[in-house]
């Protein structure tokens, strides 16, 4: 459905030091930088599939939905999605894909979503029973009742947010791309926003790329995960062999029926966190069984769990180990 | 630019643009208050042709009977002729929310079109007044009495309002290039009101003035639809000018929509 083969997006931009004297020196000579946003990266996307594209801030994620979505011309190489050039923009294309951005929105502010989702049937050119149907569905999926008709600029963040998910669906994209989803939702927004993409994937098959920096929302949504940093892929496979190639340490959790002190805790593995009442250890993938046997017969433990190091740490280690090559890639050149 | 589906989707253009203009009904009042230069320059030159009518160099006399039927007309036609499309293209770009017309397959200069044409039935209410005023002092008795004129009328404030807009679709594209794009709409803007006949009908300008007005856009905006309604040419002349103000609607529409495609491969959709 996508496939994207050396995609480079390289942005010169103007770079000019504070101060009057260096405005006064722009004026004659400017200095340009080429921002390689994008820079050489490769990966496919099958029909169907719901995919998180993860990365720090600033390491092409929003660059590569915006070229795939046909609102940027690549600098080089090669994008297919389901069989179109995203930059020709032509409407055989546009009618089959919608990029959602959670910073951006296209509700008419001063109207209800209401006359934006009926202008977008037009322009889709929605047959009107069609339009109907699905827009019963999404506005009972979502929960939005009469808020519908309600103007945009009375909505709360969520409930824009929400409406704009029905606008961007109305015409039934077979892709989707979205940026950002969940940014500045409260937690049960986000679930409910996390339901409804997942319904959405599973009833329609519809293609599903998503960034975000909630680890709740990848882990929720996406079996499969691409990782850019600094405009270069540096992973692209499940969930659990990203987990078990950057942090294949487990993490133990026991509370304990009554106090205990850290030396005790710490005979047993590295402490990530402690309190008398319950702490939280890393140990060896291999050792779990044994630590576990230990902790029962030396600790008082209530209660016990066992499992990976969460997502957002994994990322962490993935960003911190990426920068960390690239520092020792200039040291060496 | 295909014109099915713009053509398919107009009415219901037509009718958000029309909600839209309502919902912002108090900028619409405070914008139709500066436009009321026609008014002060009626006063100042009503003043003038009281002493003595102000003779022009085609030989036309202006009295202040003429003067009031042209101010009041034009002050009717630029509720008609006018866009603010560039101000829209220029804030979408550089904000980066144009990227969500760009999703559509329908091509974003149709939506700026409809917004600004939608808002007319709100900016000619305004007129009614000024039209009962245009009678009230029997300045009606200046219009066209050669009823061969009128059925060019509409077509003159059609090729008015494309001059007007694209010009702003044109300048408004250059913000793909430019920081500030909207300095030269100043310019533009400093241009119409001197040779559109905006502030001085151009029958009054000297004739060397007058030519060069004849190679610009503005008077084909403004001042021809006004000479037009009030009978200032005859019908040779006036199909011959309606030929050049559609020749500058069309030559405009060209730069317009070209400057567009060459600016969308550089827009960079910025932020989130």
């Amino acid at each position: 459905m996508i496939r994207v083969r050396g995609l480079k997006k390289h942005y010169r931009v103007h770079k000019r030091p504070p101060g009057a004297a260096a405005a006064l020196k722009a004026l004659f000579r400017r200095d340009w930088q080429t921002v390689k946003a994008v820079d050489g990266i490769d990966f496919e996307l099958g029909a169907g599939e719901c995919v998180g594209f993860l990365g720090p801030n600033g390491a092409g994620k929003t660059t590569t939905l915006k070229t795939l979505a046909g609102l940027l011309h690549p600098s080089e190489g090669e994008v297919r999605v389901d069989g179109h050039e995203p930059q020709r923009r032509e409407s055989a294309f546009l009618e089959k894909i919608m990029l959602v951005m959670g910073q951006k929105q296209q509700l008419l502010w001063d109207l209800p979503p209401a006359e934006t989702f009926e202008l977008n049937r037009a322009i889709y050119d929605v047959p009107k029973d069609v339009y109907r149907r699905r827009l019963d569905e999404l506005v009972t999926l979502l929960a939005l009742g009469e808020l519908v008709n309600k103007p945009t600029r009375q909505l709360s963040l969520g409930e824009r947010m929400k409406c704009e998910l029905v606008a961007a669906l109305v015409h039934g994209p077979k892709v989707l791309f979205l940026d950002e989803p969940t940014i500045g939702l409260d937690v049960s927004m986000q679930v409910a926003m996390r339901d409804f993409i997942r319904r959405y994937n599973q009833q329609t098959g519809a293609t599903i790329l998503l960034t975000s920096h909630y680890m709740d929302d990848v882990e929720a949504l996406c079996p499969r995960v691409v990782v850019i940093d600094k405009g270069r892929l540096s992973f692209d496979g499940t969930l659990a062999s990203l987990v078990q190639q950057v942090k294949p340490e487990k993490r133990l959790t026991l509370r304990f029926a009554s106090p205990t002190t850290r030396a005790q805790v710490e005979a047993l593995g590295t402490v990530v966190k402690f309190s008398a009442a319950e702490s939280e250890l890393q140990i060896p993938a291999a050792q779990v069984s044994a630590v576990v046997a230990k902790a029962l017969g030396t600790l008082p433990v209530r209660d016990l769990n066992v499992e990976n190091a969460p997502l957002e740490e994994v990322m962490s280690e993935l960003f911190a180990r990426t920068a960390a090559d690239t520092r020792s890639t200039e040291a060496v050149r | 630019m295909s014109l099915w589906r713009p053509l398919k989707v107009l009415p219901t253009l037509m009718r958000v643009g029309f909600a839209e203009s309502l919902a912002y009904r108090a900028e619409m009042i405070i914008w139709v208050f500066a436009t009321t230069m026609p008014f002060v320059m009626l006063a100042l030159w009503s003043a003038v042709a009281h002493a003595a009518p102000v003779a022009s160099s085609s030989g036309r006399s202006w009295g202040s009977a003429e003067f009031v039927a042209y101010f009041l007309t034009m002050f009717m036609v630029r509720q008609l002729v006018s866009a603010w499309a560039a101000w829209e293209i220029n804030f979408e770009i550089r904000q980066g929310t144009l990227a969500m017309r760009l999703l559509k397959p329908l091509h974003p200069v149709w939506s700026f079109a409809t917004s600004n044409v939608a808002a007319m039935p709100l900016r000619a209410a305004v007129s009614i007044p000024v039209l009962v005023v245009l009678f009230a002092v029997g300045a009606h008795r200046q219009l066209a009495s050669d009823w061969r004129l009128w059925p060019l009328v509409p077509f003159a404030l059609l090729g008015g309002w494309l001059i007007a807009f694209f010009a702003n679709v044109a300048i408004g594209s250059l913000a793909f290039r430019m920081e500030q794009s909207l300095k030269v709409m100043d310019v533009w803007f400093t241009c119409f009101f001197v040779f559109s006949g905006y502030l001085v009908p151009t029958d009054l300008f000297p004739p060397w003035l007058r030519a060069v007005a004849a190679y610009l856009p503005f008077r084909y905006q403004l001042g021809f639809p006004v000479e037009l309604l009030l009978g200032q040419h005859e019908l040779g002349s006036a199909l011959r000018m309606l030929a050049a103000q559609w020749a500058w609607a069309l030559g405009l529409m060209t730069v317009a929509l070209v400057l567009w495609r060459l600016g969308v491969r550089r827009f960079q959709a910025v932020g989130g």
